[in-house]
């Protein structure tokens, strides 16, 4: 660009080193739409569970006592399945940008990016284990959807600050969501599939798509 | 007239000492093995830019132990601060005067 001035170079130097030591930066688009794919796939499947319990097997008068117990860790197993194609797929992403250029996945910058990530998550996973076991299953998808967004405002400091801005949508999501618990699944469906969807695209487009045509 | 290049820093002068400060700018504190990985130099390369650093008083080493292995780990002083920000005004100065 304006390398013939020698200043300038090192200014950009200079920038550089600064942005690549404390944030980063082979955070994968891709790994957001696979997020939100992932997502969608498991409200779908939740949305056929509770329109049509019989086809769970339980039988046609799913909902009592027992039956609703059953149902209730089946939706815990389906929503630990979720997570873990959800993560494996955005790390598989992740790893492959930045082996594409040529950067460390695991260095001081991606521990930082996980220890504040996983601060106001784990804060969230043992607020919502609490509200299951207290049987209180109306608040699980607006408190999911609070906690992630925060999770994602806190960790957008260490890496591309985008998230930030999923994050905060996020917290609204839920904090809308809390008046109107008996559309959770849309809302979660909203929050984590749509919004990961269309924010992947774009930091795609943005940082992966555009910067690789440079 | 002032000498347009007086605010710059000799100790700046090299693109590995220029890298150091930059990155412990926005950096409370890290260890050499980053340092090392972020600039992709060698031990003693790195090693000698360092300690030229440190005799200057624009970083302080602290040295501590992970298990068994040594964890060396750095960060900026207040004078380390104010020369890096000076060399980056004379470089903000040389630009304009430039123009």
């Amino acid at each position: 660009m304006d390398s013939e001035h020698p200043s300038l170079e090192t200014l950009q130097d200079i920038k550089r080193m600064m942005e690549r030591s404390s944030r980063f930066i082979s955070l994968s688009g891709l790994s957001g739409v696979s997020a939100g794919f992932v997502a969608l796939a498991g409200a779908w499947v939740a949305h056929s569970w509770l329109v049509n319990p019989a086809g769970t097997g339980e039988g046609p008068d799913a909902g009592g006592g027992g039956d609703f117990l059953a149902l209730k860790w089946k939706f815990i197993l389906l929503a630990g399945a979720v997570l873990c194609l959800a993560l494996a797929s955005s790390l598989y992403f992740t790893w492959s940008k930045a082996r594409r250029n040529k950067l460390p996945v695991w260095d001081h910058t991606s521990r930082k990016l996980l220890v504040n990530l996983a601060i106001p998550l784990m804060a969230g996973g043992l607020f919502i284990s609490g509200l299951l076991y207290h049987n209180n299953w109306h608040f699980v998808a607006p408190s999911c959807l609070i906690f992630y967004g925060l999770s994602l405002v806190n960790a957008s400091k260490y890496t591309l600050s985008d998230i930030r801005y999923i994050g905060m949508l996020d917290i609204l999501l839920g904090g809308v969501n809390m008046y109107f618990t008996g559309y959770s699944l849309q809302f979660w469906a909203l929050g984590f599939g749509v919004l990961h969807i269309v924010y992947g695209l774009i930091m795609w487009w943005k940082y992966d798509y555009r910067g690789a045509g440079q | 007239m002032k000498n347009p290049i007086g605010n710059l820093n000799k100790i700046f002068d090299s693109r590995i000492r220029l890298g150091v400060m930059s990155i412990l700018l926005v950096n409370e504190q890290i260890s050499f093995n980053d340092l090392k990985q972020l600039l992709q130099l060698t031990d003693g390369n790195l090693a000698s830019h360092l300690s030229n650093l440190e005799e200057n008083g624009y970083i302080r080493v602290y040295k501590g132990f992970i298990g068994r292995k040594t964890n060396t780990t750095y960060s900026i002083t207040k004078a380390g601060e104010k020369a890096f920000k000076e060399h980056l005004q004379g470089l903000e100065n040389m630009i304009r005067g430039m123009k």
